[in-house]
């Protein structure tokens, strides 16, 4: 017997194993690269007064919630382009947005903004998320401050 | 009556899963006992009460039954009754009655049909079979019964979600639901095996068909789905790595690779073990899924009901099923015998990348979608999308996709690249002229440009191995394989032109004013309101032209339900062979004018067709299996009976 047809058999005896490291190289790589780009990827949900005390990258896509304020939706006069202010109950952040708003979208509801804070301080948003019927409202919006809980609640289930 | 039949009949099919789990036991090692013959009867009554129970549920809303409180609080006397039957299944309690129905009636057509496998597997099996089916049946009938009565029948229903009423509803669940839960079947045969430790190529042969057909169905589901909301959202985008698609993916991911390991198991009798621990975690999968969906831990449009009672009872489930099976293939998988030894280069090899790509995609969906829920403990909220999935996953799918351009190409055991340079040097070329057309084009970003180039590749590498063959002869599992392998290449090819080529237009246009996107001309000809049995609408008429030419019509609409109260907006569609035009109507934008959004997207469609491609690929080799199969039978069948007429 030869030395490389020796070493095929022996290679061959441990082919489950050599199986076996590979899957798992190649799951642990899936896995190590996935949480890295997890923490660069995850976009964070925001409300006002967390984004004015640590405003995110300007390039970094995050996620803004809270109330349409009332009084504040104005059209450009494009016709498609609106401005509007998003509050927490304690600070607000100006939103732009360049679109068809969802259907609940109005003021005095909750929204969600995806987008990213531009330089000069608005809120750039390329997606709104308003609630799509009584039953459903974006996730984050569950957990805001008492009040709001307590207003969309009662907007919910009116 | 009916209602109470529908219980009656359900409570009977729970106490006969635990009759067949219980004379399954014992019946396992100890094959004499009469209760041995009880199994497959019992499997089979089980799935026609559970059939008679799912019947009387459509009976009670096709009837608008205001006195089951299931019927109140979903459906509604004015709806067309093809909604009021799909309304059966578009809530948390008919979908899950539809979830046991199916996985009853898988359970009970193995029971009916399998002779091939010693009696013992196939008991242990059934009684696997049994075990998962009595934890739904307790979800049903301890927590979300679907045929309660109210105290007092009410006037009128509360209706179903506006958006659920379209016809992709009667279909989409069902189809998912026979994917999910036909895994459930190859989740029992892996179980089976460990308890018997029988894996072998003739359990592989048996497993296959069900996994084709489970897979065929998530397939379509997956398709069908991701084209629904395309069109139904009005967001112009075909997925959007939602939990809920992601919960509906997985399975899908992990049934490919099972389809895959399960052909290497039944032709070369290999990868045994590692063909067990995917139909384990293919099921897993499904009802990690299920868990996703219908726990209300995410909110969506699938999320029925929030009850955290529901979600724990669900979690438990999850982890008894999952963490058994994963305990029982821990001390059974050592003393499974190894399989065969094949070489690097051959079409095992390839098939081994092809699992384990597709392993490292499910596992980066599932951390993906897990991490905003893990976050969350923790009191951070955050999103996971696009900018996360599309790049990571890339880096496997397309080490896989190179792959798939020449794996099947291969031969069995041992082969050398050399024998296949030709086809090698061919597929090169597809793709150095896809690379040309893209450089000529211009302008993409890197993923898109790569999927085009690949798209090339695997569509001239899967019909490479017609060459040389006699199309007649050809086995139709051979024909499925390429038809489903060039259906990838088409999707592949739909996606990457669609994320590259789209052009989107946003207008507030008056009525007589036009504008273009792509090559399209588009004119707002006139904004009408319109009236449906349970809406009315804007619908907004564009007349619209293609390079010039000749004129069309679009009507897309804003509508208004009233039972329950909800907007929603109805897209308008244009289909070419090279592509549609989308057209969204908005709000009135003041002055006499109207918002217009539209999309051209090129090549949109063949994401569609390459999923059906896909799917009918699935179909024929599942067709060409049984036909095999049933040969043999029947040639075994005559070759006993000669026999017999010999020894008389």
């Amino acid at each position: 017997m030869t030395a490389a047809n020796k070493n095929k058999r022996f290679k061959a005896k441990h082919q489950r194993l050599v199986l076996v490291v590979v899957a798992l190289i190649a799951l642990i790589g899936a896995g190590l690269l996935a949480t890295w780009a997890l923490r660069n990827q995850a976009s964070y949900f925001y409300v006002p007064s967390e984004m004015l005390e640590a405003p995110p990258a300007p390039d970094r896509a995050v996620r803004l919630g809270g109330m349409v304020q009332t009084g504040s939706i104005k059209t450009d006069d494009d016709g498609v382009t609106i401005h509007f202010l998003v509050g927490d109950g304690k600070e607000t952040v100006p939103v732009a947005f360049s679109g068809i708003v969802p259907a609940l979208f109005v003021e005095g509801s909750g929204v969600v903004a995806e987008g990213h804070l531009r330089r000069d301080g608005t809120f750039q948003a390329d997606n709104l998320l308003a609630k799509h019927d009584e039953n459903y409202m974006p996730r984050e919006l569950e957990n805001m401050t008492e009040t709001e809980v307590k207003q969309t609640v009662a907007e919910t289930y009116q | 009556m009916i209602a109470e039949i529908g219980l009656a009949a359900l409570w009977l099919a729970f106490a006969l899963a635990l009759l067949q789990l219980a004379a399954g036991v014992m019946a396992v090692n100890n094959p004499d006992t009469p209760l041995a013959a009880l199994v497959r009867p019992v499997a089979s009554v089980q799935a026609v009460l559970c059939a008679l129970a799912f019947g009387a549920l459509l009976l009670l809303f096709a009837r608008t039954d205001l006195s089951v409180s299931l019927v109140a609080a979903n459906s509604h006397s004015a709806k067309p009754l093809i909604f009021k039957l799909a309304g059966a299944w578009g809530n948390h309690e008919g979908s899950m009655l539809l979830w046991v129905t199916v996985m009853a009636i898988a359970g009970g057509l193995i029971a009916i049909i399998e002779r091939r496998l010693p009696e013992r597997t196939m008991i242990a099996t059934l009684s696997a079979q049994a075990f998962v089916g009595l934890g739904f049946y307790a979800f049903l009938l301890f927590s979300s019964n679907p045929f309660e009565r109210l105290p007092q029948p009410v006037p009128e229903g509360m209706g179903l979600n506006p958006l659920l009423q379209d016809i992709g509803l009667a279909f989409h669940p069902p189809t998912l639901y026979f994917g999910y839960v036909g895994l459930s079947v190859a989740f029992s045969f892996a179980v089976g095996a460990l308890i018997t430790r029988q894996v072998t190529p003739d359990f592989a042969r048996v497993m296959r068909p069900w996994i084709l057909g489970a897979w065929i169905f998530l397939t379509l589901g997956i398709t069908a789905g991701s084209y629904w909301a395309y069109y139904e959202l009005g967001w112009g985008g075909w997925w959007f790595w939602d939990p809920v698609e992601n919960a509906s993916l997985m399975p899908w991911l992990a049934a490919t690779a099972l389809l895959h390991s399960v052909s290497v198991l039944a032709s070369r009798d290999a990868l045994r073990t590692w063909t067990i621990m995917l139909g384990v975690v293919a099921f897993s999968m499904s009802m990690i899924g299920t868990f996703l969906v219908r726990s209300g831990i995410l909110t969506s449009v699938h999320a029925f009901a929030v009850d955290p009672e529901r979600g724990s009872f669900i979690l438990a489930l999850l982890a008894i099923y999952i963490g058994g099976a994963l305990v029982l293939f821990a001390l059974r998988a050592n003393t499974v015998a190894e399989g065969q030894r094949f070489s690097i280069v051959s079409r095992e090899g390839a098939l081994v990348v092809n699992n384990v790509a597709l392993s490292a995609i499910l596992g980066i969906v599932l951390l993906g979608t897990l991490y905003p829920l893990f976050t969350e403990a923790f009191g951070v909220k955050v999103s996971v999308g696009p900018p996360y999935f599309n790049p990571v996953s890339a880096i496997f799918v397309v080490p896989m996709l190179v792959v798939l351009c020449v794996g099947p190409l291969l031969r069995w055991r041992h082969d050398s690249m050399k024998r296949i340079r030709p086809s090698l040097i061919t597929v090169g070329l597809a793709v150095l002229a896809a690379l040309a057309a893209a450089l000529i084009i211009g302008g993409t970003d890197l993923l898109p440009f790569i999927g085009i180039l690949l798209s090339a590749g695997v569509a001239v590498g899967s019909l490479l191995p017609l060459r040389g063959r006699s199309l007649r002869r050809l086995p139709l599992a051979v024909w499925g394989m390429v038809v489903a392998h060039f259906g990838i290449a088409v999707a592949l090819f739909g996606m990457a032109a669609d994320s590259a080529f789209t052009q989107e237009e946003l207008v507030a246009a008056q009525i007589g004013q036009s504008t273009t996107v792509g090559p399209w001309s588009v004119t707002l000809d006139d904004v009408e309101p319109i009236a449906g049995p349970n809406w009315t609408a804007l619908e907004g008429r564009l007349l619209v032209s293609y390079k010039g030419g000749a004129l069309y019509e679009l009507d897309p609409q804003s509508r208004n339900f009233w039972t329950p109260f909800q907007q929603t907006s109805e897209s308008a569609l244009l289909t070419r062979w090279n592509g549609q035009l989308y057209a969204v109507i908005g709000d009135d934008a003041g002055q006499g004018r109207w918002q217009l959004r539209l999309w051209w997207k090129p090549f949109v469609t063949w994401i569609w067709y390459g999923g059906v491609l896909i799917a009918l690929g699935g179909f024929l080799s599942l067709i060409g299996r049984v036909a095999v199969d049933l040969r043999r039978r029947s040639a075994e069948r005559r070759i006993a009976q000669r026999h017999e007429e010999a020894v008389s």
